[in-house]
């Protein structure tokens, strides 16, 4: 891999974790232990449904607004505070540096992902006291949830590299909501005829599908998830993001830093 | 050889959210810099200096003309790992501390690992910045700040060194240690272009100095011709207890001290002024040439513009 991008996700990586970003940590745990506590005395026989899906959706929700506010502010401030000059003023490409960065929340995102995950198992076990074969299936959920961090972040990238960080933070966080109801989006698609037709199907293929990377239900239910979904899934969010990347590298390429 | 070379490099903008109307931020601009020359880009604030010195550093667009650094395109990534930047006020990463910004600099610079960390520790030496190598720079003052900026141009041991206001925040003794620095980068052969307002510094540093006002270059050469080309005058210091009114009307400044009178004139006018005091039976002391700094040429070459902008109100 290019040294340069793995020097600029790496200082990426070390300036958000300095900045206190994993501090939601503590604010996770807090949630969980209380949640696990509450759900063992109030729960019968559902404590370890309850747990998956508060455990899962609160790592979601807590990424995603990680993913946004930070992704949008990612180049925005380095813009704003003029950090940018000395890196560009380097053996630095454009590119290389939107790469670097989008590599760096991602890997962010990981580690925080992999820190609330060991609260999510711990969470578990204190309710349910054994680990059941069924459990690696979190897993699986846990991963896709990674994969919308993907997408967010390239997004979150995309539209900060034209529009202010607010607007930005809008268009992202909008599409995320519109993006967990793509099922039904899809369904409306079928259902309507015409220009109407038209234009929601192009909605469908524009706007990120992430309630097929939503099995937090299922795993809940301890219903297994195909390898086919996985393997799609994977592809899928690579690819968006990836075009998003693309998309938000060519605008910066061009942009007058001024 | 030319360590710089601009062809007609020019940048407008367009200002505006609906109708876009152009803003002329630099005009053709042709410039040269030879290798290991010290260069002052001088200007007002708002001149264009700071556009310049961006679109030579691939920050923003040129929509005319080009340029070479160094021989070789300013997009060219090997021409970047043989240039330094200091940017005006310089803001770094809060959360990092010295050693580590310029270790990440180093890195992106190319600067072997095996090198890294004695290069680091010597450049913050050189510096000044020893004792706080291990302090987050959130905790830095904007003096502190700026020595880091200077540790970053030149850590990597550039061929040119690119300096937008290095003196500014500075105080006398910081703003001494960065014209020393500027010094020792000549001694070691090394070419710096520098923009600045102060002109005593660029007058004690500069082989060459360019002025710039309003996007538009007004002037380049040598310190030592263009302090030449300014306005040239005679100082005369005759015995007398009033100043003659003929010596106002030949345009001189005059200052009575006792019973000493010292005039400053045109050079054209020493003739008359002489003249002037043969007829009143005043007894000369001396008459000197007074040499132009490069004060009386920027100002010289700033003041048809700044008339214009007045009639233009």
């Amino acid at each position: 891999m290019n040294t340069r991008i793995v020097h600029v996700a790496f200082n990426t990586f070390r300036e958000a974790v300095r900045d206190r970003i994993l501090y939601n940590l503590i604010a996770f745990a807090l949630l969980l232990s209380g949640a696990a506590v509450l759900v063992g005395q109030i729960s019968i026989d559902i404590e370890r449904l309850v747990v998956v899906n508060l455990g899962l959706t609160a790592v979601s929700l807590f990424g995603v607004v990680i993913a946004i506010f930070i992704g949008i502010g990612l180049v925005a401030k380095e813009i704003e505070k003029r950090t940018l000059y000395t890196v560009l003023s380097r053996p630095v490409r454009r590119w290389e540096f939107v790469v670097g960065k989008f590599f760096g929340l991602t890997g962010t995102l990981v580690v925080n992902t992999a820190c609330m995950a060991i609260g999510v198992f711990l969470a578990l076990l204190y309710v349910s006291h054994k680990f059941q074969s069924s459990d690696g299936w979190i897993l699986v959920a846990l991963y896709f949830i990674v994969l919308q961090f993907l997408i967010l972040c390239a997004l979150a990238l995309f539209f900060s590299s034209f529009s202010s960080p607010l607007l930005a933070a809008v268009f992202s966080f909008s599409l995320f909501v519109i993006g967990s109801f793509s099922e039904d989006l899809r369904g409306f698609a079928r259902m309507s005829q015409g220009l109407t037709q038209w234009m929601t199907t192009t909605a469908v293929y524009l706007v990120p599908n992430f309630s097929a990377l939503n099995v937090i239900g299922q795993v809940a239910h301890q219903q297994p998830i195909s390898t086919q979904l996985i393997a799609y899934n994977t592809l899928y969010a690579l690819a968006y993001a990836a075009v998003a990347i693309s998309g938000a590298v060519l605008i910066f390429e061009r942009r007058n830093l001024k | 050889m030319l360590a710089l070379e601009t062809n007609n490099l020019a940048k407008t903008y367009a200002v505006g959210f609906w109708r876009k109307r152009p803003r002329v931020a630099l005009r053709p601009l042709n410039l040269t810099v030879e290798a290991g020359e010290v260069f002052g880009f001088l200007g007002p604030n708002g001149a264009g200096k700071t556009t310049t010195l961006k679109l030579l550093m691939g920050l923003v667009f040129p929509t005319g003309g080009s340029a070479r650094i160094l021989g070789m395109e300013i997009d060219d990534p090997r021409m970047k790992a043989q240039i330094g930047f200091l940017p005006e006020q310089p803001y770094f990463y809060d959360y990092l501390t010295a050693k580590e910004l310029l270790e990440y600099y180093a890195q992106l610079s190319g600067v072997p690992a095996k090198e890294r960390s004695k290069r680091v520790e010597a450049m913050l030496a050189r510096v000044g910045l020893s004792e706080a190598a291990c302090v987050q720079l959130r905790k830095f003052s904007k003096g502190m700040l700026q020595r880091v900026g200077l540790a970053q141009a030149i850590l990597h041991s550039p061929e040119m060194v690119f300096l937008d206001e290095p003196m500014s925040g500075l105080d006398p003794m910081g703003r001494r240690e960065v014209r020393d620095l500027i010094q020792e980068l000549q001694q070691e052969g090394k070419t710096v272009f520098f923009s600045t307002h102060i002109l005593s510094d660029a007058e004690a540093l500069c082989n060459r100095v360019a002025v710039i006002q309003q996007g538009e270059l007004r002037g380049a050469g040598a310190v030592a011709d263009l302090t030449a080309q300014a306005h040239r005058k005679v100082e005369i210091i005759f015995y007398g207890h009033s100043i003659p009114p003929g010596l106002t009307r030949l345009g001189a400044e005059t200052h009575v001290s006792g019973e000493v009178v010292r005039a400053v004139l045109p050079e054209e006018s020493q003739g008359a002024a002489l003249e002037l005091m043969r007829q009143e039976q005043l007894r000369l002391i001396s008459l000197n040439p007074v040499h132009g700094s490069l004060e009386d040429y920027y100002i010289q070459k700033l003041k048809p513009a700044a008339a214009h902008a007045e009639v233009g109100r």
